[in-house]
């Protein structure tokens, strides 16, 4: 298989995830402008650099609100993270690797490329917002189904789920290093029956709400959120699942082609981090400081991943 | 439906019967809802935008992907027609290969005094590099795409021949796939020769050119200039069909005196490069010093046996316009009969005169650069405007030697289906060729392109073609 092919396929699938993720995180944008209009504005801003694109957008905008956020993180093809410029991406990619793709893959992703055009070609107006949302998780999803229903199990389909993997854990990183201070145990939260606006962001911006109830039974606690997305190994989007995946499919490819990297080591780490241990003790040393190194860490290994198998010359 | 005047039309005769070859295909027709039809039509345009099968016309941005249209009235060719012209296209792609042959090494034809000597040595198609080298195998054109039309119940003649990398395999078989998706029924009740196995017979008739080394099955590898080709869904098509990776070139390089491509494991070498990729950009190092779509050195390790390229660099020699006017002199040479199948006659303006007979009939005629391709830079006298030809006979003065001339051919028609009902349209066609050492195989059917505007002569995609499925009646 072709570095290039390689190459091709991690980041189509690494843009699909961004689509995914920044539609879930304008839903819980919108679910909390729409149930507690107090906390909106500062929401829309919080959004947008969970995102990781407040920088980008301060380029080109002054003042932050619901609309203009929703328009960048939509639809702005300056800003390359929009949905409409990494759908873009990832069928630009898709067509530099077709060969690697089954026909059903590939023209899922000619397809999501084509309703996504249409439904972002225009301003979204309100009422046509959750709509569109759904679409978005709609055309993943079906890109997701058909990887998974057609293609062949070998190192093709290992380099896609690295991509999902490797975005996923950066992203789910991300939401938590944005909110950490909310979850960090404070005097006057004892947990409370009553979730606030950030705990329930955090939950919806991983469509994690339900699944958490679930789990957790009982008062919503702050420090049960961190445990979820962190160390939760039946959570398809915590760190740890993302990490045991990610170290799953390089183990595949170190048997596939036997020879094992530097990369292996990176993602062993990784997977380490958030095995055997428990939320006090993340805690205790500190959880922006534990996401800041999970998120540094992941870039490490996205580049290491890349030179190991030489997606570029 | 009327025929156009003066035209063969392929399915109905002047009278209005239809001909035998369609006999079974207007039955159906007849019994089927004309507007059902052209929903059909619209199913048919989504479904190949969802495949992706489209075009970037060159100019464009890099953003504008068109679709070629397709007709879903089939192009029918009978038994007979069929197997006369698989005779004629054979007789043909071997002489052009012999002919490739002889100027890269002895010159026979030009010391008999057949070709003039300028037409190889100022053509710049003609590749010194070539000179005294054998291919492997001693193919040059492993595949070749022979533009045929036809302008009478038994008349067929070729029109141009397509010997550097001929494109259009891929509609040839995903029009088959759309008209068996939409119309079922229609393959049960009529014979077509299947054409699906276009992809395998490539790799099979490439394997077979791999320079000879004992061991494991030769690894095949696509050359695409990338997705901005307009080319680029054929490129990727046919790589994936084959089972054959797709390069660019960057991903290859010289490793051991052999081309090899960078794969997750390291260097792998390729022993056949179905390069998609024009001479000049082939190797920056012996052609166009700035080409980033070649790889610096293939030529080298081409010309020391390390790899095989197909087509061979340098067979644009052959499919020259102003070779082709030699085209019944060089295939009479080299098998020592007469052609098959006819050349359409042809004006060499560089002769003066020809060139006088070309000025004073420049209304009638078709003028084509030596060089041109796709359908620019030519003029169709007959439709042509009092200031387009009076341009092109400034031009004609001025560079003689770059034109040719040929009658304006009644081209056959065949119906395509338009909101109004059918109406008969010009058409050509590509069958594909593959050469192998000691082998030529031809598919049953090819491209048919058909020229969408009334009375238009011109079926180029580029300028407004579209194409329909060919079907190849069995015995």
């Amino acid at each position: 298989m072709l570095g290039r092919t390689g190459s091709g396929l991690y980041w189509m699938f690494r843009y699909l995830e961004r689509s995914e993720n920044t539609a879930r995180l304008v839903e819980a944008g919108l679910r909390i402008a729409l149930t507690r209009s107090a906390d909106a504005t500062s929401e829309w801003e919080s959004v947008v650099k969970t995102a990781g694109q407040l920088d980008s957008f301060h380029e080109t905008h002054s003042t932050i609100d619901a609309s203009s956020a929703v328009d960048f993180l939509l639809r702005d093809l300056s800003n390359p993270s929009s949905v409409r410029s990494v759908i873009d991406s990832a069928r630009s990619s898709a067509r530099q690797v077709r060969t690697a793709l089954t026909r059903e893959v590939w023209e899922a992703t000619n397809s999501a490329w084509m309703a996504l055009n249409d439904a972002l070609e225009r301003p979204v107006m309100d009422r046509d917002l959750p709509s569109t949302l759904e679409l978005i998780r709609h055309e993943s999803a079906i890109v997701r189904g058909a990887l998974h229903g057609t293609m062949m199990r070998n190192d093709l389909y290992n380099f896609a789920r690295l991509g999902t993997f490797v975005e996923r854990a950066d992203s789910t990183a991300r939401i938590l290093d944005v909110k950490y201070w909310v979850l960090l145990p404070s005097p006057t939260h004892v947990g409370s029956w009553l979730d606030n606006a950030q705990w329930e962001t955090i939950l919806r911006s991983v469509s994690g709400e339900r699944a958490y109830r679930w789990v957790h039974p009982g008062p919503i606690h702050p420090r049960g959120i961190a445990e979820f997305l962190i160390l939760d190994r039946q959570m398809p989007r915590s760190l740890a699942y993302s990490f045991s995946k990610i170290d799953d499919n390089l183990r595949l490819l170190a048997g596939t082609y036997t020879q094992r990297h530097d990369c292996h080591d990176r993602a062993h780490d990784l997977l380490m981090k958030v095995s055997n241990c428990t939320i006090d003790a993340i805690m205790a040393g500190g959880l922006h400081e534990f996401l800041d190194s999970c998120i540094a860490q992941t870039a490490a290994l996205g580049a290491q991943i890349e030179l190991d198998y030489r997606f570029h010359e | 439906m009327d025929t156009r005047p003066g035209h063969f039309d392929e399915m109905y005769s002047p009278d209005g019967s239809v001909r035998e070859t369609f006999a079974d295909y207007g039955k159906w027709f007849e019994n089927e809802d004309p507007r059902q039809l052209i929903k059909k039509s619209d199913e048919a345009e989504a479904l190949f935008r969802r495949t992706g099968i489209t075009f970037n016309v060159y100019g464009d941005g890099a953003a504008d992907e068109r679709l070629i249209p397709f007709d879903l009235v089939p192009r029918i060719i009978g038994h007979r027609e069929w197997a006369r012209l698989e005779r004629g296209i054979e007789q043909r792609v071997r002489a052009i290969n012999a002919f490739l042959y002889d100027i890269y090494h002895r010159q026979e034809i030009v010391r008999a005094g057949v070709l003039p000597v300028e037409l190889i040595s100022d053509n710049v198609a003609f590749l010194p590099e070539m000179i005294g080298f054998t291919p492997p195998g001693g193919v040059y054109t492993h595949i070749v795409g022979v533009d045929i039309v036809r302008i009478g119940e038994d008349e067929f003649c070729v029109l141009e021949d397509n010997a550097r990398t001929p494109s259009g395999v891929s509609y040839m078989l995903e029009n088959r796939e759309t008209m068996l998706r939409m119309f079922p029924e229609l393959f049960g009740g009529i014979r077509v020769r299947p054409v699906g196995n276009y992809p395998l017979e490539l790799r099979r008739s490439l394997t077979e050119c791999a320079p000879l080394r004992s061991g494991n099955e030769p690894v095949v590898a696509v050359l695409t200039p990338g997705i901005h080709n307009s080319a680029y869904y054929e490129h990727s098509f046919l790589a994936d069909q084959m089972g054959a990776e797709l390069v660019e070139g960057h991903d290859l390089k010289v490793v051991d005196g052999r081309i090899a491509m960078r794969t997750t494991e390291g260097y792998r070498a390729v022993d056949v490069l179905y390069r998609r990729v024009d001479d000049e950009y082939l190797d920056p190092l012996t052609f166009s010093p700035d080409s980033l779509l070649g790889v610096p050195g293939v030529m080298d390790v081409y010309r020391s046996g390390g790899i095989t390229l197909a087509n061979a660099p340098g067979t644009g020699i052959a499919d020259d316009k102003a070779i082709y006017s030699y085209m019944p002199e060089i295939i009479e040479f080299y098998t020592g009969d007469k052609p098959l199948l006819s050349n359409v006659p042809t004006w060499r303006c560089s002769e003066p005169d020809s060139l006088r007979y070309v000025l004073e009939h420049l209304d009638e005629l078709v003028v084509k650069e030596v060089h041109g391709s796709g359908g620019y830079g030519m003029l169709i006298g007959p439709a042509a405007s009092t200031s387009e030809l009076a341009d092109f006979r400034a031009k004609l003065i001025a560079h003689p030697q770059t034109y040719i001339a040929q009658p304006t051919l009644a081209l056959s028609t065949v119906p395509i289906l338009t909101r109004a009902g059918l109406a008969p349209r010009h058409v050509d066609l590509r069958p594909f060729v593959l050469m192998s050492p000691g082998q030529v195989h031809m598919v049953p059917g090819g491209l048919t392109r058909v020229a969408l505007e009334k009375d238009s002569l011109v079926v180029n995609s580029s300028q407004g073609g579209g194409t329909k499925d060919t079907w190849v009646l069995d015995d």
